[in-house]
């Protein structure tokens, strides 16, 4: 670490811990109520749960993408954040606007919009809180000492994820023209701006662990982010396909989407090219772990699992079904939880001066999560294609079909064990880190 | 070889290029499909209401509309059709958790006039073109 304002990066990390414990546990809720087991019905029926477990999923990995930013940025500027005192209310505003919205869930307040579910007023306050992140960064950006590419990407991604936050907020009465908007939230968020943000953390990482020359690795950053917009704005037309527009998406979006894997195939491609090529062995193993592991697995958990059903005539059977939350899962975790992973496996030996590179909890933590949740993965997959096949090539009805597919979320239940055991020993290294502090300012230190 | 400045050429240019193309097709869907796929002109004030109800509770927390949602209860975008209208409104208005085959749903009670909203707003998602969605199973006897 070489600026003292970076040390607000912990904070945000371990917000981000803490909420992840919570998704899980909203996790298990609705595995077992898929088993036939939803006992808690009464307190927490299954839309509460499942807006619990996907906002709490968002918020933590907001969270861990701005302490990534509050750790890059002075870095890569040069210069002290423009105010941290402000990044700590900002900080804790999100955590309060968090709670707020996920004890909302439980007492019906909120707004029936998957992923999308923060009620109106709510939503002002997180423009607010996210304008005041974005305030810092541009801020310590503009008084900087240099504008690298790898920053700008990184803000840029930031930027226009704020932006693409506002057209979920437009009220509209016709559900077609709602759902059309929500997928320029959810979908230009996933496939678009947030592979931005993974891509400057990405570079940053690469740059700092391989020791390859900034110029190559900033050279092809530009043309992974070129790809993603390329193949992912229009390919917005996957999610366009049956909900009541017009027929030419399903040639756009069929064309586009296909084309999105190319991005993450870039990205796994580009990670191993440079740790190859790369001069400098870096001691920080576990850093490296998870920088390789979350280009390769969102290239399987994006990419291929995208692609399985992304083409119409596929989509056309499995459109709603668990093969979406199949893909939903890995891609998710290769491209975004895993890239947090790796900003906090990086920062966490600069932050607090302990080095501790490759611990047996580390590598318990990088090989549990990950077969735990390729185990879920398989689970959702062998379930959604039973799901499919029986209720809309054979016509069963839904119910007797979840009867019948109760078993595969044993299996699943059984590896979110797995995976959570490995985020188990993840947490506990972080808290075995300590707080950050000064002594570990060391100007040469990386 | 490409070089730095080639490639950035690429990421902006590409990108103002495709998000062009984008809006141009967003702005036609939205003037001349949806109006017309979605019978606008059968938009009521009590389907409007119909959907309010449909949000407020966070219907898709379990249910899928349009193949959007959660995959814990049944696809309701053609309900009206496969159950009908008493079918629904009695599981809306029960006072008891509505629980066919193990699957638990919130016992909502509503009134008679809030159930009839909420099946006039499932009916205009059922009359929608859907580009043929969701399929006949074609392999049914
Ligand atoms: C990291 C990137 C990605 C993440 C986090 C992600 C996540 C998700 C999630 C959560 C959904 C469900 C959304 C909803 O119903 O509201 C979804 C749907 C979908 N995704 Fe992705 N995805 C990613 C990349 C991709 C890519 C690259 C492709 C295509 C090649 C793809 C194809 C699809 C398709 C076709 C659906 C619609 C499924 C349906 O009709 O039910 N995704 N994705
Ligand atoms: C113990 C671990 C977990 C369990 C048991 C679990 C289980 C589930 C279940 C049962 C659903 C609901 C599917 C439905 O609507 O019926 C769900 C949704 C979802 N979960 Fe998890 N989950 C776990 C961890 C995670 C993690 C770590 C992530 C992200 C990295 C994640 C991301 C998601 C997403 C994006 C959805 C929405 C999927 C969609 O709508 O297609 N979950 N989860
Ligand atoms: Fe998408």
């Amino acid at each position: 670490m070489k600026y003292k304002s970076q040390k607000v990066a912990y904070w945000f990390f371990a917000l981000s811990m803490l909420l992840l414990s919570l998704q899980i546990v909203y996790g298990f809720i609705m595995g077992f109520a898929h088993m036939g087991y939803d006992n808690l019905h009464s307190i927490i029926p299954f839309n509460t749960a499942r807006a619990v477990h996907t906002n709490l999923l968002v918020v933590w990995l907001l969270s861990g993408f701005m302490g990534a930013a509050y750790y890059i940025i002075p870095e890569e500027a040069e210069k002290e954040l423009v105010s941290v005192k402000l990044a700590y209310i900002q900080l804790i505003t999100l955590a309060l606007v968090g709670v707020v919205a996920i004890v909302g869930y439980h007492f019906n307040y909120w707004e029936g919009r998957k992923f999308l579910e923060i009620p109106r007023p709510l939503d002002w306050l997180v423009v607010a809180n996210v304008l005041t992140f974005l305030g810092i960064i541009i801020m310590t950006l503009a008084k900087g000492k240099k504008r690298t590419t790898t920053s700008l990407v990184l803000t840029m991604g930031l930027v226009f994820a704020a932006l693409l936050y506002l057209p979920g907020m437009i009220w509209f009465d016709n559900q077609t023209m709602d759902s059309f908007f929500r997928w320029w939230v959810v979908h230009l968020w996933v496939e678009g701006v947030w592979e931005l943000i993974m891509g400057g953390i990405l570079a940053f990482l690469l740059i700092k662990i391989t020791g390859v020359d900034r110029e190559v690795i900033e050279k092809w950053l530009y043309v992974i982010v070129g790809l993603t917009f390329i193949s992912g704005i229009l390919g917005t037309g996957h999610h366009y396909y049956y909900i009541g527009v017009g027929k030419i998406w399903l040639i756009v979006g069929g064309i586009f989407s296909a084309l999105e894997p190319l991005a993450f195939l870039a990205m796994a491609l580009f990670a191993i090219a440079m740790y190859r090529k790369g001069e400098k062995k870096h001691p920080n193993k576990m850093a490296l772990s998870w920088t390789l592991g979350t280009a390769i697995v969102s290239f399987v958990g994006a990419g291929l699992l995208g692609l399985a059903h992304t083409f119409p005539a596929v989509n056309m059977y499995t459109h709603g079904t668990l093969v979406t939350a199949m893909h939903g899962h890995l891609a998710f975790w290769g491209a975004y939880a895993m890239i947090v992973f790796a900003f906090i496996s990086y920062s966490m030996p600069n932050l607090t001066g302990r080095k501790m590179y490759e611990t047996t909890s580390g590598l318990l933590a990088f090989w549990l999560s990950n077969i735990g949740m390729i185990g879920m993965t398989a689970a959702f997959g062998v379930a959604g294609v039973a799901q499919v096949y029986l209720e809309r090539k054979v016509g069963l009805e839904f119910g007797e079909v979840q009867k019948e597919i109760e078993v595969h979320f044993f299996i699943l239940v059984s590896c979110a064990t797995l995976f959570t055991t490995g985020i188990g020993f993840f947490i506990y290294e972080f808290i075995k880190y300590g707080r950050p502090n000064d002594e570990a300012l060391i100007a040469n230190q990386e | 070889m490409l070089s730095k400045s080639q490639a950035k050429v690429f990421f902006l240019g590409g990108t103002m290029l495709s998000f062009a193309v984008f809006l141009g097709m967003s702005w036609n869907s939205m003037s001349k499909e949806v109006p017309k796929q979605t019978h606008e002109e059968n938009l009521t004030a009590q389907v409007i209401n119909g959907k309010k109800i449909w949000e407020a509770n966070n219907c898709m927390g379990c249910h899928t509309i349009l193949g959007e949602g959660a995959y814990y209860a049944p696809e309701l975008t053609k309900v009206y059709d496969r159950r009908g209208e008493g079918y629904i409104k009695a599981a809306l208005m029960s006072k008891t958790p509505w629980s066919p085959r193990g699957r638990k749903m919130v016992a909502y009670a509503m009134t008679e006039q809030e159930a009839n909203d909420v099946v006039a707003f499932l009916k205009w998602v059922g009359e929608m073109d859907l580009n043929g969605f969701p399929a006949k199973p074609d392999l049914k006897k």
